[in-house]
């Protein structure tokens, strides 16, 4: 906001100002109806924040509250720094997942890095030791010049961070299309654990309470931020908005986690949170919102990085690794002791009042004086218009007699496992250190992340999904399948999915045809997650993702988090051991709408999304899940992208440095290449010794879930006979070089 | 065995040590503060974890060097006391002098995270004396500087005089470029002291020594340890 730095602070508020601080006409009438004044400058920054899209969910809390959120486990849902679900022998588990988009396309390493920053500190201040870091990434099209840089800058932003703070990054997805080219995503994940009684929560407790600063100085990068670099489309003033994205220092993040976890052990700190988005303005006035309470700070204690400060640059910076906390008077000294233990600065900044207003000095004068109510609930609740896209009629269908089936599918399998989206993204987790901590039971590359908890004989299971291609094609039930493909990923690696988080990302929420694309999405996770009684217990909304006009896919990304209960029992998609046998839980229909074939093939992003039969995805996740828990098989894979002849190349060599061969024998009417890549839903890829297939078969009838016998591991090569005749017949480690080296091959060339 | 890890301000691997030598192996193990000089004359082993100790800014360990506890630490090894430096720890070895060389960017210019095989080049030392016929480990790498450099002569003097504790190999113990991860002069992955007691290495043995997984080769090296300590009784 360079043009506010001009403006002298005593300057009367004309339209031009108003509408520079993202205000509409109407919204500055309804400040002056609250207050029954003007707002001054610095207050009128505040509103622009704190009424920003990115924090006051303005077009999107109407249709959020049909989700479902809560469940007899959870302890906390939305609406605070994180949802929190109990696991039992007093342990809980606080996640969520949260955007940083637009600053990672402005500056992808910077962006990138403090998107995993601010998730982390969303967690820790629930009290919770973060343990594992995630992330959901979607770039561009590969042809693109810029998507190289992008995808390079954002890992190694993610790696810089996460690795020096020393959270491990356990797993994740990336994908690129065309619609990200002027849009990035970057939603990070942050999953820790926390004592069931002792979840701290941001609130500012009684009136006499000291506000305690922490960590960082308050310097001037990142202002507005949150109001007009995330709640505005991309334009040509883009690059110049640069400025507005902070930068991260992981190790004061690390310093800032220990000490924290720390001072949360002493029953006189009384609330805490994380200086965020609209920084040291959007953490007192929702403290205070949560009490009922008020806040007085005096500006001139807040530690600065630079001279020349003016209180609308300390309200309004959003400088990171900062935190606020609220302590009972009279353990000042404590809490420095520690906070100097670990050498972050500190300063006693106000206090905690009873009149329920944040009433700011500086320089020796008042200069905000305003109604927290007014603020934090004083943003419009818009109702925006939604109207059904017309592209939709033109895409919704797709004729497969215009397209050639093949007699032979070798090409069509080389070509999905050298695609980025299906390629191995070793060449990205290798820059992760997912392994410090030794809670990693399953490494980076399977269905989920699997993190062993310490001191019980728990585990817990990660997954982030969504097929935006999906949403694109049919929101609602793109969603839906977001939702049961994360529960199944979870479920095959053996957990019970026990909540979930989730990162609404979508274009201007302006437009009726986006809203509509919303309002579908929200409904069809909703309506998924109340058939699976998965709770939705934390998450963020992103809109404005679009530039000059072009918005991106519907992304409703989900990270479900399930648990299992014994740590022995984790279950990974690799196949273990040659002789073992191939089956297939679930069964294929002639479906080949949207599906990753038709876009490498073809080129052709249409069609309906495959069909979501909820009750069959819960009859093939228990039976899926009661054979692990049985410990029956020795692998199980979710079959998603690229269908059955890449979900069966993947366990052949991803079980660590191991490669195995395989051979399927399928019987069919369908097409062959809806056979063999088709995306239908509700399929688990399983092996097992063979001795046990009589047992298993017995099971599936008991679960009334389809189960049928496909093949057997071992040998050198990758075979499939359709009806007895071969379609496919490729050595397994030529598959397998393709598919390891061809995301990291891209990534490396310099252009 | 009395053990001691040290913590400093971003020290990240510093748990995961402590948790496989209390709680796995059963060890009696202290931390060590960095702000703080202690007489380390009681303890059988020091250990300096990895991380990024102040955020590895400047360069890896070069900040850490100057810490009091390394007064200690130093006084420690020069009267003959183990020490053993886990990459971060490594580099803080280096930069102290306690070991010569120095460790640059990894050749890749990325930080590295995985399971790498390194060959055991003497086991005759206090940390690999238990390893009994295995002379090839598979531990992971996590790191960004990790590719050891010293100059030929003082590289071929560290060689006749079996500083060279552990070559980056393959599976089967051949060193190759495709097998040095970082581009290490000589693959080197681990080096002693002349005196050897004090070494530093990039692998993390504390990584693969939790039997909750597969691997444990890490343990090879902890064993050693203990059994040295107690023969020193």
């Amino acid at each position: 906001m360079d043009n506010s730095k001009k403006i002298q602070p005593g300057a009367e508020i004309t339209p031009a100002i108003v509408a520079q601080h993202g205000l509409t006409a109407a919204e500055f009438r309804r400040i002056r109806d609250l207050l029954n004044r003007a707002p001054n400058l610095t207050e009128l920054g505040i509103f622009s924040v704190m009424w920003s899209e990115h924090c006051s969910y303005k077009s999107s809390r109407a249709h959020l509250k049909k989700l479902p959120v809560t469940s007899p486990k959870v302890l906390q849902g939305p609406g605070e720094n994180a949802g929190v679900i109990d696991i039992g022998d007093g342990i809980a588990v606080a996640f969520k997942i949260e955007s940083h988009n637009h600053p990672s396309f402005i500056e992808p390493r910077q962006g990138a890095a403090t998107g995993v920053g601010g998730i982390m500190r969303d967690i820790f201040t629930m009290g919770a030791r973060p343990i594992a870091l995630m992330n959901s990434l979607r770039f561009g099209d590969l042809e693109e010049r810029r998507t190289r840089f992008l995808l390079n800058g954002v890992v190694d932003g993610i790696a810089s961070y996460g690795n020096c703070a020393g959270v491990p990054t356990v797993g994740g997805e990336i994908y690129f299309d065309s619609c990200y080219n002027g849009n990035i995503l970057v939603n990070a994940f942050c999953l820790g654990l926390v004592k069931s009684d002792r979840i701290f929560r941001a609130g500012t407790g009684g009136v006499g309470n000291q506000i305690l600063y922490v960590g960082s100085k308050t310097g001037r990068d990142g202002i507005h931020g949150a109001s007009l670099l995330a709640s505005a489309e991309f334009d040509e003033t883009t690059e110049g908005k640069r400025p507005t994205v902070q930068v991260g220092d992981p190790f004061t993040e690390k310093l800032l986690i220990e000490a924290c976890l720390e001072l949360f052990a002493f029953d006189w700190v009384a609330g805490v949170q994380d200086m965020g988005a609209a920084g040291l303005t959007s953490s007192a006035f929702e403290m205070a919102h949560r009490a009922g309470t008020g806040v007085r700070m005096d500006l001139a204690k807040v530690p600065l990085r630079e001279d020349g400060m003016v209180a609308y640059d300390i309200l309004l910076s959003e400088s990171q690794e900062r935190m606020l906390f609220v302590i009972e008077p009279g353990h000042e000294n404590e809490a420095a002791a520690i906070l100097d233990k670990w050498g972050l600065n500190a300063a006693i900044i106000g206090e905690v009042i009873a009149e329920p207003c944040v009433r700011i000095q500086f320089d020796g004068r008042e200069v905000v004086n305003l109604p927290v109510s007014a603020v934090v609930d004083g943003a419009l609740e818009l109702r925006r218009e939604t109207k059904r896209p017309e592209y939709l009629d033109q895409v919704a269908h797709i004729n497969l007699h215009e397209l050639p089936d093949f007699s032979r599918g070798d090409t069509a399998l080389k070509k999905l496992l050298a695609c980025p989206n299906i390629a191995s993204k070793e060449w990205v987790f290798e820059q992760y250190d997912h392994a410090v901590r030794l809670n990693t039971l399953v490494l980076p590359g399977s269905d989920a992340a699997v993190l062993r908890i310490k001191d019980t004989q728990k585990a817990v299971a990660i997954s982030v999904d969504c097929n935006s291609r999906y949403c694109y094609l049919d929101p609602y039930e793109g969603a839906a399948i977001a939702v049961a493909e994360a529960c199944r990923n979870v479920v095959c690696s053996g957990a019970q999915p026990i909540g979930l988080t989730n990162c609404l990302n979508f274009g201007n929420p302006e437009k009726p045809e986006i809203m509509w694309q919303f309002e579908q999405a929200v409904e069809g996770m909703a309506d998924a997650c109340r058939f699976f009684g998965i709770p939705v217990v934390s998450g963020n909304v992103s809109l404005y993702n679009e530039t000059k006009g072009d918005a991106i896919y519907p992304t409703p990304t989900v990270a479900v988090v399930g648990i299992i209960e014994n740590q022995k029992r984790v279950m990974t998609q690799g196949f273990k051991k040659s002789g073992d046998q191939i089956a297939l839980i679930g069964f294929t229909m002639e479906e080949l709408g949207g599906t990753e074939y038709l876009k490498i093939m073809f080129d052709r992003g249409e069609g309906k999304p495959p069909v979501l039969d909820r009750a069959r995805e819960k009859q093939v996740q228990s039976f899926c899940g009661e054979l692990i828990r049985k410990e029956l098989i020795a692998s199980a894979h979710d079959c998603s992208e690229g269908g059955l002849a890449v979900a069966v190349a993947e366990s052949c060599f991803s079980y660590g440095g191991k490669t195995f061969g395989a051979t399927l024998a399928l019987e069919s009417t369908l097409r062959n290449d809806t056979l063999l890549f088709g995306e239908t839903q509700s399929r688990i890829i399983i092996s097992f010794p063979e001795e046990r297939a009589d047992e298993i078969a017995n099971m599936a009838a008991a679960f009334s879930a389809n189960f049928s016998l496909i093949g057997k591991v071992g040998g050198t090569h990758f075979t499939v006979t359709v009806n007895e005749k071969e379609v496919i017949k490729q050595k397994i480690s030529v598959l397998k070089k393709l598919w390891a080296t061809s995301l990291g091959n891209y990534a490396r060339q310099i252009t | 065995m009395k053990c001691g890890v040290v913590v400093f301000p971003g020290s990240n691997c510093d748990h995961d040590c402590y948790h496989i030598l209390h709680h796995v192996l059963n060890q009696e193990t202290h931390w060590l503060w960095h702000k703080e000089e202690a007489d380390l004359g009681s303890f059988d082993l020091v250990i300096l974890p990895g991380g990024f100790s102040y955020g590895d800014y400047l360069r890896a360990g070069a900040i850490a060097r100057f810490s009091p506890v390394m007064n200690s630490i130093i006084h420690f090894a020069e009267n003959g006391g183990t020490v053993l430096g886990i990459c971060n720890g490594f580099q803080i070895l280096l930069e102290c002098g306690l070991l010569p060389g120095v460790l640059m960017q990894n050749q890749s210019g990325k930080f590295i995270c995985k399971n790498v095989f390194v060959r055991v080049e003497n086991s005759d030392t206090v940390f690999t004396r238990d390893g009994g016929e295995k002379n090839v480990l598979e531990i992971p790498i996590a790191h960004h500087q990790g590719s050891y450099y010293i100059d030929p002569r003082s590289l071929r003097r560290l060689e006749s005089n079996g500083q060279i504790v552990f070559r980056y190999c393959d599976d089967g113990g051949n060193i190759s470029a495709e097998s040095n991860p970082n581009g290490s002069v000589g693959a080197v992955a681990g080096i002693t002291n002349a005196q050897k007691n004090v070494m530093g290495m990039m692998p993390h043995p504390e990584r693969c020594a939790d039997p909750l997984w597969s691997r444990t080769d890490g343990q090879i090296i902890f064993r050693s340890l203990i059994a040295n300590s107690r023969r020193r009784g």
